[in-house]
């Protein structure tokens, strides 16, 4: 097949491919493990200020007064800001709302106002001329409150649980009706479940601390070195919340040292910088503490209810599921929880619903495929239950009652290989030999224990824009807003450049991280392969076609009067497609046109017409063995397999890593993660990477990741889903579930720490 | 951190006299591991730092009566990987290793790991009340967030824990700490080394203000071939302990001829009982005979909210360490200090 | 004993004025150098804020995470910890020092480079820095010792599977090549 029909034709065949679907190593790998890449906080500009962020000690109150004054007699100190003397930004709300807000609420601003939302909030700034200087003097710094009652305990305020009152942007409601029956269908099942499962408060805990490093210009322009998912978004905040004009912002962000999610929204380490850059006419540099880390976003902390019932024959039959999260109180923070238990299994008599607690914390935020995890870690756990009690293989019950169409929506699948993930995940693991009963299986004085779950994440497209140079001397510079956090965006954007282009790839580079770049969206969500792929695609098509008609222009038209569809364009030239000789180089087509820069910029938006008819989806299998030291509790994740059917698979390499990622996280919300909330503070206690676990890598054993071939035409012109969120779907209920199988104890709250087991 | 001064000391006598001279503000510095660490968290506000790195303290030698002397400023990790102390010691050199991280370990010297202070959280947070860092503000760990904090031996003012690892097996050896201060050198038995919070939580250990820990003598030991260190936490590496156990034994066959057994997680200085151990002279290595021990040993345990299983754990923890102690040191695979069951 | 008084900080002249600063010779990636360093800067801050050698990461600020890991007279040490004052005269090496004069990738930095042995690449200097400390060491053969050995390393991107990768084909390059 040639390359051109992979261009025109819908089917994008990977065997045929230059790059696409090779595993390639990182663009940006050299940059990073020579220390080359540069982070927000490594922006070394002159005479550059440091603010040291002090944070309040009390969650709710007044603050009575800061001894400023005091604190500015120390040496290297130029200037405390508080809410007393802090310039004024905008009024509204809505202006400080910014492209993930939620349709209503307040969101937070630092030193705004003497009350206080939520401990560990920002309350003064401290900018002195070193690091050194600064944190010091914050440390000198005392705030008096007049402490008022908080409230921080979702359960304590569960009464007080309401549906949501606002929208947001990717956030489905949960269906208003039922579907069904469920409850006489609830009734008048053979075998029943109903349980109540809960999780904590997480932390996205990034390793990079979120940092700001304004460079304050001559002209009193602004360029932003910022640790963000999404340079836009800040660029436009910080234009909305200053009133500057968005040609006084540049926002730049070539690498960010993890994500998450934690930073689709602006963080307050931006606001701050800005304050104190524009208040004082010079460059400041603010970074977060670890510490401060717990203080602007995590997961919500849930509390879900289940009644499932399956009827004589193992048919799902009724599933009712009610999930409850905490929200602040100036914020509605918006995910989608309980949807995925009416989606992911065939089921006629349905009944969800979503509701929030608003308590005295910081806004939740989105992490890591935000309400999936959460509502399918426990669905997925009391779905275990139901198979048990209904004596079916947990496999078996699955693929028993596999939803061949969304049922919430009455919508086709656009591609779902579930079934074959399943399949070929637990062949791999070897899941056909597991015993039923659980306490079945002993290696040594441990017990064994295996557990399976499925997940679903969306697969989303948004609009995104991508730009193009070309340059005589061949070199291609792609060019759009977007992040690389991690995910390899510089990597698979170079290479889907590089194919559709027919630039070799060592000729090719894509930019990214720069509001002054044509759009992308934030980078989150699994979509920028999609939307920013897609862009690239588009853009490097439109280029094909103007050096083809620059072509005609080259002496002697080598290429003859041979349409695009037989030429093919490969290491920077085009040729007659079997006829090598009959060639023009990229070069020789500028040449001949007398440009010396080739641009071009295209802006690529979702064939809404066509996905709408469909449901977009991508899902995974995960296969988990545990061995449990019963004596003492202990438990290991010796082994994970994890097939995914998530589309077309563009670089092999890192898509294997950010699945192998997620199953670590996954591993990690299972047994490791809890933000400890003090009630009576109103405060996290474990604020820091001592005591707030994450694995580390004595923690981490056999990871395999497979991806089912998934071919789909609908979701977007690439036909890959993204993988940032659906690698930890399910993870933890695998675990949980093999767990119970091991020892016959179901734990329904995580993590699943070694005392739940005594 | 605070603006502190700094001083780098030439002899024990200059670092002992600097000490005395700065009058409860000065603080020595070895390994920085855990006073940088409090610096920065406004714990500690020394006015003056005695950097104590380049005093000629960092051997490890042959001490008195057949046993070993660690230098105060030898690290911990030269400790542990000291071919007599993986000989002799077993269980202080997995002890050690269990411990912290490779880079810490790198860093860490002996005198500083003993003077290592508590990890509650509400000592570390100082916008937080604490008794043991603001004597008479209050202990919010009794009612809050305990899960590191200790079952035995607590008071109601204080009920914090020691977290070493290092000083467990240290106790469990009856190591001698040595000292030297204005009066000169004098030795504390381990024992007599670390306290218990009663209502003086600010207090932690037997040294006075001016007092440098020169070494740590090891007493020859009869128990290298079954000596254990087990250390349960809440995930494989890089955690404190929630609770660890060091057992040593001496055994006549399956019989007993002496036991020691020091428990670390579980409160304000390492713990032993040896009216407890004592219980297990003579009596067959069994579980069922390990059963009581351990029963004994948490007799008087009280457990907090979050910290209660500590005592179920603690006494499982200690059959768990028995019994691989009796199957005898060489049968425990070991990974850097991760002792599991071969 | 380890009595505390949060009067020790003291009023006045004290509290406003900052601590002196005093020479420090440091010889750091083969370059000596001598830096005027106060008390309360730490090595890792040093790096970063005064030389602009930011390779070296901030990950936690208090030994928690690894990511400062550089080596000090060829030990991995966290320099978060380390007040560079008392590093006077010591060798130190870092992520920047490990690559050739010419460029050339060191056997680690391309075994992570290989093996995808990251994702954000923040704590990726520190994983080397620890890896390459962590075969001198001598103590790590298994896979089971490298994890334990790397457990000072935290990777919030969960890249541990192929860290161990990249180690593994580091240390064989490394034996291949004393052994030739
Ligand atoms: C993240 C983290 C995890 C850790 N995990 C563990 C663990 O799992 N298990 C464990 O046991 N430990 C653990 N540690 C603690 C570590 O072992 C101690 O911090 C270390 O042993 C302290 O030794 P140092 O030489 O660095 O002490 P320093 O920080 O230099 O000093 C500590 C204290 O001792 C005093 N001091 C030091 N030397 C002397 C001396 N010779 N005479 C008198 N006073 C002296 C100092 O003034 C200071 O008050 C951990 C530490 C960190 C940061
Ligand atoms: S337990 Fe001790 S250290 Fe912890 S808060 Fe109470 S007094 Fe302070
Ligand atoms: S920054 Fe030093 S250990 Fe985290
Ligand atoms: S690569 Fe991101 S933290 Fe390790």
């Amino acid at each position: 097949m040639s390359a051109l029909k992979s261009i025109f034709g819908k089917d994008v065949d990977t065997t045929s491919s230059t790059y696409l679907g090779k595993p390639t190593s990182r663009v940006d790998g050299p940059a990073k493990v020579t220390g080359g890449a540069k982070y927000a906080a490594e922006f070394n500009v002159p005479n550059l200020l440091y603010g040291y962020i002090v944070s309040s000690g009390a969650a709710r109150g007044t603050i009575k007064s800061i001894n400023t004054a005091e604190v500015e007699k120390v040496s290297g100190v130029v200037k405390v800001l508080t809410h007393e003397n802090a310039p004024k930004t905008a009024y509204l709300d809505s202006s400080h709302r910014d492209q993930l807000a939620s349709s209503g609420g307040a969101p937070f601003r630092p030193l705004y106002k003497a009350e206080l939302e939520y401990s560990s909030q920002p309350v003064a700034l401290v900018i002195a001329d070193t690091f050194e200087a600064a944190r010091y003097a914050a440390s000198l710094v005392k705030v008096e409150y007049e402490v008022a009652p908080h409230e921080t305990d979702l359960r304590a305020n569960m009464g007080k649980a309401h549906p949501p009152t606002v929208t947001r942007t990717g956030y489905v409601s949960a269906p208003k009706k039922p579907r069904g029956n469920p409850e006489g269908a609830y009734d008048a099942a053979a075998h029943k479940v109903d349980v109540e499962y809960s999780q904590p408060i997480e932390f996205h805990m990034p390793m990079e601390s979120y940092a700001s490093t304004v460079a304050y210009g001559e002209d009193g322009k602004l360029t932003i070195y910022q640790k963000t998912q999404g340079v836009q978004n800040c660029q436009e905040y910080v234009c909305s919340v200053f009133g500057l004009s968005s040609s006084d912002v540049q926002v730049i962000s070539p690498y960010m040292g993890g994500g998450f999610g934690s930073g689709l929204r602006p963080t307050y380490d931006i606001y701050l910088s800005v304050l104190a850059a524009t208040a004082l006419r010079r460059s400041v540099r603010v970074s977060m503490t670890r510490q401060q880390m717990f203080s602007f976003s995590h997961r919500p902390e849930a509390i879900q209810q289940f009644k499932l019932a399956a009827n004589s024959d193992g048919m799902l039959d009724a599933v009712t599921h009610t999930a409850i999260e905490e929200t602040s109180q100036n914020e509605e923070y918006l995910e989608t929880v309980v949807n995925w238990s009416g989606l992911l299994y065939n089921c006629p008599n349905v009944m969800l619903s979503h509701q929030l607690v608003n308590l005295d914390l910081a806004s939740p935020a989105d992490m890591r495929a935000p309400g999936a995890v959460t509502g399918l870690y426990a669905y997925e756990c009391a779905i275990d239950e139901l198979a048990y009690e209904a004596k079916l293989d947990p496999l078996a019950f699955r693929e028993k009652n596999y939803a061949e169409k969304d049922q919430n929506e009455g919508k086709l699948f656009s591609s779902k290989e579930l079934r074959e993930a399943y399949r070929q995940a637990a062949e791999k693991f070897g899941w056909s030999g597991r015993p039923l009963e659980p306490r079945s299986m002993k290696k040594g004085s441990d017990l064994i224990g295996w557990g399976m779950a499925s997940g679903s994440w969306e697969a989303s497209q948004g609009k995104a824009a991508a730009k193009l140079v070309l340059t005589p001397d061949g070199k291609l510079v792609v060019s759009s807003a977007t992040s690389d956090i991690g995910t390899g965006t510089y990597t698979v954007m170079t290479m889907i450049a590089a194919e559709f282009s027919g630039v070799a790839i060592e000729n090719v580079t894509f930019e990214l991280g720069d509001s002054s770049m044509v759009y992308a969206p934030v980078e989150g969500g699994s979509w920028t392969v999609s939307s920013v792929g897609s862009a690239v695609k588009t853009v490097c098509q439109e280029l094909r076609d103007r050096l083809f008609k620059l072509a005609g222009k080259v002496d002697g038209t080598p290429l003859g009067d041979t349409k695009i569809g037989d030429v093919t364009f490969a290491n920077g030239a085009m040729h007659v497609t079997g006829n090598p000789v009959k060639n023009v180089t990229y070069a020789e087509a500028l040449k001949a046109g007398k440009i010396d820069k080739l641009e071009l910029d295209t802006t690529e938006l979702p064939q809404l017409a066509k996905q709408a008819t469909h449901a977009l989806y991508s899902h995974s299998a995960v296969f988990a063995e545990v061995s449990v030291d019963e004596d003492l509790g202990t438990i290991h994740v010796t082994r994970v397999v994890s097939a995914i059917a998530g589309g077309r698979i563009l670089n092999p390499k890192t898509a294997r890593s950010q699945i192998m990622g997620a199953i670590v996280w996954g591993i990690s919300m299972a047994l490791e993660e809890e933000g400890m909330l003090d009630d009576k503070v109103g405060r996290f206690m474990n604020h820091n990477y001592a005591e707030y676990h994450i694995p580390v890598n004595a923690d981490i054993h056999d990871i395999d990741v497979i991806f089912v071939p998934e071919h789909d035409e609908v979701v977007n012109p690439l036909g890959a889903k993204g993988l940032g969120e659906i690698g930890i779907v399910g993870v933890a209920a695998a675990v949980t579930n093999a767990i119970w199988h091991a020892t016959g104890r179901r734990v329904r709250s995580l993590p699943v720490t070694l005392d739940k087991l005594l | 951190m605070i603006n502190f001064s700094y001083t780098r000391a030439g002899s024990v006598a200059e670092a002992v006299g600097a000490k005395s001279k700065a009058n409860g503000a000065g603080r020595f510095i070895a390994g920085g591991t855990n006073l940088v660490d409090l610096l920065k968290e406004n714990v500690e506000r020394p006015r003056q730092v005695i950097d104590i790195t380049r005093l000629p303290l960092a051997t490890i030698e042959e001490g008195p009566n057949g046993g070993l002397r660690l230098g105060a400023l030898a690290t911990n990790a030269d400790t542990a990987y000291h071919p007599e102390v993986q000989r002799r010691y077993p269980a202080l050199s997995r002890a050690i290793l269990a411990g912290a991280s490779a880079q810490l370990r790198n860093m860490a010297t002996n005198g500083g790991n003993l003077l290592q202070r508590t990890r509650c959280y509400y000592f570390y947070d100082v916008a937080m009340a604490c008794n043991k860092r603001r004597p008479g503000s209050g202990c919010p760990a009794i009612s809050g967030q305990n899960r590191v904090c200790g079952v035995l031996g607590t008071s109601d003012q204080c009920i914090a824990t020691h977290p070493s690892d290092m000083c467990i097996a240290l106790a469990a050896l009856e190591a001698v700490v040595r000292v030297s201060g204005p009066q000169g050198e004098r030795t504390i038995p381990f024992a007599e080394f670390h306290t218990l919070p009663g209502d003086t939580p600010q207090i932690e250990n037997t040294l006075a203000p001016d007092e440098i820990i020169t070494a740590i003598d090891l007493p020859e030991s009869p128990y290298a071939e079954h000596s254990v260190y087990t250390k349960v936490r809440d995930r494989a590496s890089y955690a404190f302990a929630l609770v660890s156990v060091a057992a040593l034994l001496e055994l006549d066959g399956d019989m007993v001829k002496s036991a020691r057994i020091a428990l670390g997680g579980v409160a304000h200085k390492p713990w032993r009982s040896p009216e407890v151990e004592a219980l297990l002279t003579g009596k067959t290595a069994t579980k069922e005979n390990f059963l009581p021990v351990a029963a004994a040993l948490f007799h008087d345990a009280r457990g907090y909210e979050h910290n209660a299983f500590k005592i179920e754990l603690g006494k499982r923890a200690v059959v768990r360490a028995l019994q691989l102690a009796t199957k005898g040191t060489a049968s425990i695979r070991d990974v850097n200090g991760q002792t599991a069951d071969a | 004993m380890n009595a505390f008084s949060e009067s020790d900080t003291a009023g006045g002249s004290t509290m406003t004025a900052l601590p002196g600063k005093s020479p420090v010779k440091l010889t750091i990636n083969g370059e000596s150098t001598t830096v005027e360093v106060a008390p309360w800067t730490t090595l890792l801050d040093l790096l970063r804020e005064y030389l602009d050698l930011t390779g070296t990461k901030k990950g936690c600020d208090h030994g928690q995470c690894g990511s400062c890991t550089v080596l000090v007279d060829g030990k991995r040490v966290n320099s978060c910890l380390t007040l560079a004052i008392m590093k006077d005269g010591s060798e130190i090496t870092t992520i920047e020092g490990l690559t050739g004069k010419d460029g050339a990738l060191h056997p680690m930095q391309q075994a992570f480079v290989d093996c995808d042995a990251f994702q954000c690449g923040y704590c990726t200097p520190g994983q080397i820095c620890s890896a390459v400390g962590m075969i001198k060491e001598g103590h790590a053969h298994s896979d089971d010792e490298i994890r334990e050995g790397m457990s000072g390393n935290l990777c919030r991107c969960g890249a541990y599977p192929h860290i161990l990768n990249a180690i593994k084909q580091a240390y064989a390059a490394t034996e291949k090549r004393t052994a030739a």
